[in-house]
């Protein structure tokens, strides 16, 4: 048979069909804000310089990446072992309001010992909450997609439930001007257990840093989650065994590999991912819990996952693009006195996803038919 | 000079990464059986679909009874009498045959509906010109895959064609449906039909054609008529090289029992009983054949034996060691290895490169993990020393399984369950859709390992194999183990009919 050398262009061709995407919902992009009647090339330069021209603009759209990172992480390690946890939202909440509640409630362990603890707390709850879909699903083969998006509710239902138990006493000014709380809070969490902001550190270093930017030590955890990911898929044993089950269970148990026992244990890593988002949201920011219903952090980082077809670099790339739209999407909507709504950001998001599909497939079809020697 | 049917000329088909034909010259007489043989790849199916308008050729011209035609699509195909019946059956399962057979050219009656008996009697009339019994209104799921053959068979007739092409025939059938359908194809051409025949099985070629057209690597090698020729000649050009058909089988003495089963009871995957009080055993340096048709309990007893499937009632014994009900990780621990029946399903994982596949089972285990860690020295350096020792094509450890042809799949499979010295090897169609080349070198390992004193427990739905290679012939039907037999002392025909139940008497063979 004589080969010809051309099958090296399809291979690069469907490693950055995510960037084609990107591209052409950009262009849709532009013709939904022509319709508008704006100038899409002053939108996209607007949202471009502010997002990533300048640090401050930098900081927030890794301020914004940081809890994608982690959910995308979340939907992406579970899709290696051939499960779609859709469940990152309750994990998100459940990790989250343990870590708070760890924050509030030991407030007089020093700072080396609360910060590791409230950040392992973080990624216990969520492995806890994802355990149960992976156990249903390894005993008993309930599909984990109907469990995770049941549990989202129940995680919801209970945070809700547990935050009115741990409701925060109202403040003298609150209580001088006879306000209740609007949204329900819980109280802040101990200065101990708080990660510092990035320009503390930047400070230090004599780097200029605006203090008000709410980028903060998470963004480093979820890098290094990153690297974990990619260190226990390609090179612990663990990884081959839950690549393994993802490609081909039945092969794996022919292998002598456990299939049930890398569900259970791939779902609980992906609930950990998810359950660290709470190390951005309370730990580095809001430092207390807030009651709000579905942030869609769990399903944004089905999205992410998407675009960054699984692979955890892929994952952190994409987190940060959608960190620009986000915050270039807002900041384009202040300069145009609110002619371009925020929500044309959720729409490129959309636009993406659906073009990320469909260049997979549409590539996916051209190698099949240039593969096939019948 | 006789009629000529079908030429195809100088016929040029390039995927980007094969020429699949290449200058093809192709010619059927009319009236004839032809043989087309080649290994997997040779570029037979290829050429026939672009005969039967699902492929356009880049160049040259087809000739249909001496009048250049263009091919366009199946429908043009049909139209000039060509008709094809595919290895996979395309027939609706709940529609009865009747429906089938003119499924998408209905007889109307009155406009609006379809006149079913009319259907119904052609059918049973193109069935009696060949001698078939067949009733017209049985539903397909409820007839056997020979029947299910012969229905594509009438509806290709149905359609009016004169030149049929059989895409592997065979290759689902028993040794009894084999001979009723090589009946029916001598049938057919006594009747002036047009036959071309598809085949990488040589004793089949020798057996049925008239003339045979050899390809290898999208060429035609050579054309023969079938008289002038023999298997071994034809095995040579198919591959390129001389070929051992018949394989070398030292005799020697058996030793200690390495396996021994014992009245074990299994269930299959609707919880029905699968195996019925199955006993059995294998000494080392021999080989066991299990002969049956497939889905009389061959998978689940391999399944039983290597832990894929619970033992519902009985003993599995290795060297005195119950291993019954063991997890499939401890059975390979106790190194039983297995080649399983479906390699694509079971055996590798196509997205996984060659170096990953080749150390599944044993990816937990040192050399290849030290600690939590996979060992990466360890695993290339033992994918470079497979790939090198069994030949695996492409030699780029790198590869990804799904780019690697079947041959060279199963390579990988057997190099990986070879390794580590197994006492028992399960060998489960160890050479099903593999071409002459590769066959024999999976023959040839097996029997290494026979001749290194393993137990092997070789199942296969290829009698021939099995009568090779088999020390003892253990015949399974409907989870039973009916009878063990010599090899030198049976017969394919022995061997048929005890598969399909019916207790063998030579006797009665002879006087039919």
């Amino acid at each position: 048979m004589k080969s010809i050398r051309k099958f090296d262009y399809y291979v690069l061709l469907e490693k950055i069909t995510p960037l084609i995407a990107v591209i052409f919902a950009l262009l849709v992009g532009a013709i939904v804000i022509k319709l508008i009647g704006e100038d899409p090339i002053f939108v996209y330069k607007t949202l471009f310089s502010n997002a990533i021209g300048n640090r401050d603009g930098w900081g927030n759209v890794l301020f914004r990446a940081t809890p994608l990172i982690f959910t995308g992480l979340a939907v992406a390690f579970a899709f290696r072992c051939g499960l779609f946890n859709i469940g990152g939202e309750g994990q998100v909440y459940i990790g989250t309001f343990l870590a708070t509640w760890v924050g509030f409630t030991f407030t007089n362990l020093p700072a080396f010992i609360l910060i590791p603890l409230c950040i392992l707390t973080a990624a216990a709850g969520g492995a806890l909450w994802a355990a149960i879909p992976g156990i249903l699903k390894a005993k008993k083969g309930v599909h984990e997609v109907i469990v995770t998006i049941m549990m989202n509710w129940i995680a919801a239902s209970l945070t809700f439930f547990l935050v009115l138990k741990f409701k925060a006493p109202p403040t003298e000014a609150m209580e001088a001007a006879g306000v209740k709380q609007m949204i329900p809070h819980t109280r802040e969490i101990a200065e101990a257990a708080r990660l510092p902001r990035l320009y503390t550190i930047l400070k230090t270093l004599n780097i200029d840093f605006p203090s008000y930017n709410q980028v903060n030590v998470s963004f480093f955890i979820a890098i290094a989650a990153a690297v974990l990911v990619y260190y226990i898929l390609w090179k612990t044993n663990l990884g081959y065994e839950i690549r393994a089950v993802g490609y081909n269970p039945l092969a794996a148990e022919y292998g002598g590999i456990s299939v049930g026992k890398n569900i259970i244990l791939a779902m609980m890593i992906s609930g950990a991912l998810a359950g660290l988002v709470g190390t951005n949201e309370v730990m580095g920011f809001k430092y207390r819990w807030r009651q709000e219903l579905f942030t869609n952090l769990g399903f944004n980082g089905i999205a992410v996952a998407l675009l960054g077809k699984n692979h955890p670099l892929g994952v952190v790339l994409a987190a940060i693009l959608f960190g620009i739209l986000n915050y270039g999407g807002a900041i384009v909507n202040i300069y145009t006195e609110g002619r371009i709504p925020r929500e044309l950001i959720m729409v490129l998001q959309a636009v993406i996803v659906i073009f990320v599909v469909i260049s997979d497939e549409v590539v996916k079809r051209l190698i099949k038919q240039r593969r096939k020697v019948v | 000079m006789p009629e000529i049917a079908l030429e195809m000329k100088n016929i040029i088909k390039r995927f980007p990464l094969v020429v699949a034909n290449d200058k093809v010259n192709f010619k059927v007489y009319k009236g004839e059986i032809h043989a087309l043989v080649g290994e997997n790849g040779a570029g037979k199916s290829t050429l026939m679909s672009i005969l039967y308008g699902l492929y356009q050729a880049d160049s040259g011209q087809i000739f249909v009874n001496e009048k250049k035609v263009k091919i366009a699509n199946p429908n043009v195909a049909i139209n000039l009498k060509i008709g094809m019946v595919h290895q996979h059956f395309m027939l609706v399962p709940p529609l009865t045959i009747t429906e089938n057979i003119i499924l998408g050219m209905e007889p109307i009656k009155s406009k609006l509906f379809v006149d079913i008996e009319k259907a119904s009697n052609r059918v049973k009339e193109i069935a009696e010109t060949l001698n078939f019994k067949i009733e017209p209104n049985t539903k397909i799921e409820n007839i056997s895959v020979g029947i299910q053959q012969r229905v594509e068979i009438i509806k290709v007739l149905y359609r009016g064609a004169e030149i049929l092409v059989m895409d592997e025939p065979t290759a689902v059938l028993t040794p009894q449906e084999v001979e009723e359908l090589f009946e029916i194809l001598r049938e057919l051409k006594k009747e002036g039909k047009t036959i071309i025949f598809i085949t990488h099985k040589l004793n089949e070629v020798k057996a049925l054609s008239d003339r045979i057209t050899v390809m290898r690597g999208g060429k035609v090698v050579g054309v023969k008529n079938t008289e002038d020729t023999n298997q071994e000649e034809i095995a040579n050009m198919m591959v390129g090289r001389k070929v051992l058909l018949e394989v070398d089988k030292k005799e020697h003495k058996f030793g200690k029992t390495v396996l021994k089963v014992n009245k074990l009871n299994a269930l299959n995957s609707k919880k029905l009983p699968a195996l019925k009080e199955i006993s059995f055993e294998i000494r080392e340096g021999e080989i066991l054949g299990i002969a049956g048709v497939e889905g009389n309990g061959q998978t689940e007893l391999v399944e039983v034996i290597t832990g894929l499937r619970p033992a519902s009632g009985g003993k599995i014994l290795l060297y005195d060691k119950d291993i019954t009900n063991y997890s499939p990780r401890s059975i390979r621990e106790d190194k039983i290895a297995h080649i399983p029946e479906d390699r694509r399903k079971r055996g590798i994982i196509l997205e996984f490169t060659v170096a990953e596949n080749l150390i599944l089972g044993n990816h937990y285990r040192s050399p290849f993990s030290k600690g939590l860690n996979l060992n990466f020295t360890a695993i290339n350096k033992h994918a470079n020393n497979l790939i090198k020792n069994f030949d695996i094509r492409p030699s780029d450890k790198e590869n990804l399984l799904k780019s690697l042809s079947g041959g060279n799949q199963q390579k990988v499979i057997v190099a990986r369950e070879l390794y580590g010295e197994p006492k028992l090897l399960i060998a489960a169609q160890p050479t099903r859709g593999l071409d002459v080349g590769s066959i024999e070198f999976v023959h040839r390992q097996i029997l290494k390992e026979r001749d290194k004193g393993k137990a092997i427990l070789l199942i296969s739905a290829d009698l021939e194999e099995i009568l090779s290679l088999s020390d003892r012939i253990a015949v399974i039907y409907e989870g039973k183990i009916v009878k063990i037999l010599d090899p030198k002392k049976t017969d394919e025909k022995e061997l048929g009919l005890l598969m399909t139940g019916s207790t063998a008497n030579k006797k009665l063979l002879k006087v039919k």
